[in-house]
């Protein structure tokens, strides 16, 4: 689950972590009020669920708080398009306005699971403000890497040692490791995924602060942690990856794609998402629609993919072990005749009870094309893809 | 022979809720030696009126005598379940759920590093070796069929799809190990590939990958110094676009290794048969045995 930077703000602040004077706001009126009070200049944040903002528009440098009033008035409301988003954007619901500081130098750190390693690992770099994928890319001598201990946690050593390989002032070791060992509770206390600090900065008074802020949640682990379930903000889903979530589906919008996939398990899911670009069309999306779906999860799954403009045909390919291939054609069914659909379907159905399933759709009068298998669902799909005609 | 689990499997089933329940039902209908049923408060019942219910794993591996267990408890007791079988000598532990918190795996592979306890999983499929009908997990028993083809997978249904394309060019399994899908897990891709390479009953080996991590170049490593039977690989989500996770916790592309085509590169140099579309595992693997 990502979370906003105010929302990860605020578990830094709680956790001793210094970052800027920052409070975040919801109409321009408390934006300029905001910006009054932390006075001089203050930077202006669009609150988004992705990376990239700055390169359009979403953060800006402002000197007064009148002008704070006018540029908060400009993106709450907006929707922000950066490269990490679909084409339709996120929409910025919030701004947060911070404090300026005076910097000396930027640096990188994050905490991930290594699953290779089987730890969390602290990730830092000298190259702050650059993406550490490049970084890694370009010159990947200038990444330190340590791990926790899985049961011992971060020893305050191996965070001084990242300090000191970060090159940070000498008075400032002292902090950088408070920070990093900080750091790493946070992440370890609140079953995150991901927590970026980029840039972590050096002020030219030697203090190190937080300057941005990006933590990710493990969806998996809200169970033990209620108060941090209700940072999320469907808002920031595509419409459609919204609906998914609600019904408790595995489902991923992939811009530009006309072939709607639907089914059961993330590897068949992937591995039909690429007979179908093998067959010469863009995937519109990832679905598994699980192991235990019921009949109406069949049916929102199906709605959801019909309700995606981009959908000219679906290819539906079932290979049921928990899951009942009826169960799933009965959805099916139920659901295109609710909506008349009337859009082209492939559909490889095997495992449990799939004479039974193939039998359902066989009998619904639907326009329903039948395929042996993965290697000939491929086959099938080419020849109506040519029949639908265009390109991709 | 096979791997991991044969004739001499002694099975407890932890966890018989609704979908333990059908799974236990399917796994003794298909012929699988279930020795004992772990389940809270049901002490002096019996599965099915015949398997011997337990609310300890301890109490149920000391009255009759299971080897190797497997785990149906639901996700926020997964560890606990892991744990406690674990700590009962079990020799084999499969933990089927999904949705165990990954820094609770991270701290149980810290916890049974020096046991000696194997595990496999979380959130996989299982292991069966149809030859000795031991069935761990929920691979259906219908769709396979004894032979000679190792199959290793981190997907659950991609298996079951290697499986069919085997049986459909005339090829049986020795044994199908699905090691599971989340960034942190037990048994590796390299732990089976040892195990297969060892097995008499083993000719060749299935591989099925997925984007994420580096597992993969890991095993394309080993293949490379250690073994000398074929194997013919995939790797589901060459279509995925990096960032986004495909329904797998760990099957997300962060960073040029997790890529599809990096993965394929990788085996292909240590002399894997690495095939283009998941739909040509049956072919491939026939053309492989036959030349």
């Amino acid at each position: 689950m990502n979370i906003h930077e105010y929302q990860a703000k605020e578990i830094l602040d709680k956790f001793g972590v210094p970052t800027p004077h920052a409070e975040v706001a919801s109409t321009p009126a408390e934006a300029k009020e905001i910006a009054s009070r932390i006075g001089g200049r203050v930077v202006v944040k669009a609150q988004v669920h992705a990376g990239g903002r700055g390169k359009v528009g979403g953060v800006k440098l402002v000197d007064t708080p009148e002008q704070v009033e006018e540029v908060a008035a400009a993106l709450i409301g907006s929707r922000l398009v950066t490269k990490q988003t679909g084409s339709g954007g996120v929409p910025v619901d919030k701004v947060m306005i911070a404090e300026t500081l005076n910097i000396k130098e930027e640096l990188y750190l994050s905490i991930v699971i290594d699953g290779d390693v089987g730890a969390p690992v602290v990730m830092a770099s000298t190259e702050g403000g650059m993406e550490i994928e490049e970084v890694a890319e370009a010159t990947p001598e200038k990444i330190f890497r340590v791990a926790g201990d899985p049961l011992i946690g971060l020893s305050t050593y191996h965070a001084r040692d990242i300090a000191l390989s970060l090159g940070v002032p000498a008075k400032a070791v002292r902090a950088t490791t408070k920070l990093i060992t900080d750091l790493y509770n946070v992440f370890v206390e609140n079953d995150c995924t991901l927590v970026e600090i980029n840039p972590l900065v050096i002020t030219d008074d030697d203090r190190v602060v937080a300057l941005d802020a990006k933590i990710n949640i493990e969806d998996d682990a809200l169970f033990r942690h209620p108060d941090l379930a209700k940072l999320r903000d469907p808002n920031q889903l595509d419409p459609l990856e919204q609906r998914a979530d609600e019904a408790d589906l595995a489902y991923v919008k992939l811009d530009g794609g006309r072939v709607g996939c639907m089914v059961n398990g993330a590897g068949l899911a992937m591995a039909t998402m690429d007979i179908t670009k093998a067959a010469g069309a863009d995937p519109a999306n990832f679905l598994d629609i699980g192991g235990s779906a019921d009949q109406e999860r069949i049916e929102e799954a199906f709605k959801i993919i019909i309700d995606d403009d981009d959908v000219e045909i679906i290819l539906v390919n079932l290979f049921a072990g928990i899951a009942r291939s009826d169960i799933v054609a009965q959805g099916i069914v139920a659901a295109a005749e609710e909506t008349n659909a009337t859009v082209p379907m492939v559909v490889a159905m095997r495992g449990t009870n799939a004479e039974e399933g193939i039998q359902i759709l066989a009998d619904s009068g639907l326009n329903i094309t039948g395929a042996p298998d993965l290697a000939g669902a491929a086959e099938v799909l080419k020849e109506k893809l040519l029949e639908l005609g265009g390109t991709n | 022979m096979a791997i991991l689990v044969g004739s001499d499997t002694r099975l407890l089933v932890q966890g018989l809720g609704r979908d333990g329940s059908f799974q236990a039902n399917r796994t003794r209908a298909y012929g699988t030696n279930m020795v004992a049923a772990v389940h809270p408060g049901r002490d002096g019942q019996k599965f099915e009126d015949e398997v011997p219910y337990f609310s300890s794993v301890a109490k149920a591996v000391e009255q009759t005598g299971a080897n190797t267990g497997v785990i149906f408890v639901p996700a926020p007791f997964a560890v606990d379940a892991i744990i406690e079988q674990v700590d009962a000598g079990l020799e084999l532990v499969v933990c089927i759920t999904e949705g165990v918190p990954v820094l609770d795996m991270v701290k149980v592979m810290a916890y049974i590093k020096d046991k000696p306890t194997r595990l496999v999983g979380s959130n996989c499929p299982g292991v069966l070796s149809p030859a000795s009908k031991a069935k761990v997990g929920i691979v259906p028993g219908n769709i396979v069929q004894p032979g000679n083809v190792g199959v290793v997978s981190r997907s659950g249904t991609l298996t079951y799809e290697a499986i069919a394309q085997l049986v459909q060019h005339g090829m049986g399994q020795s044994t199908c190990v699905g090691i599971g899908g989340d960034p942190v897990h037990g048994t590796t891709f390299t732990d089976v590939l040892e195990l297969f390479q060892e097995d008499d009953e083993t000719e060749a080996i299935v591989m099925i990958g997925e984007i994420g991590g580096v597992r993969e170049q890991l095993a394309a490593d080993y293949i490379r110094e250690h073994v000398t039977k074929p194997v013919v690989a995939a790797i589901a989500g060459s279509s995925a676009p990096a960032g986004k996770r495909m329904g797998h916790a760990g099957a997300i592309i962060t960073g040029k290794a997790a890529l599809a085509s990096e993965k394929n590169k990788a085996l292909a140099e240590a002399g894997v048969h690495v095939v283009e579309s998941p739909a040509l595992i049956g072919v491939r693997m026939k053309e492989v045995l036959g030349s």
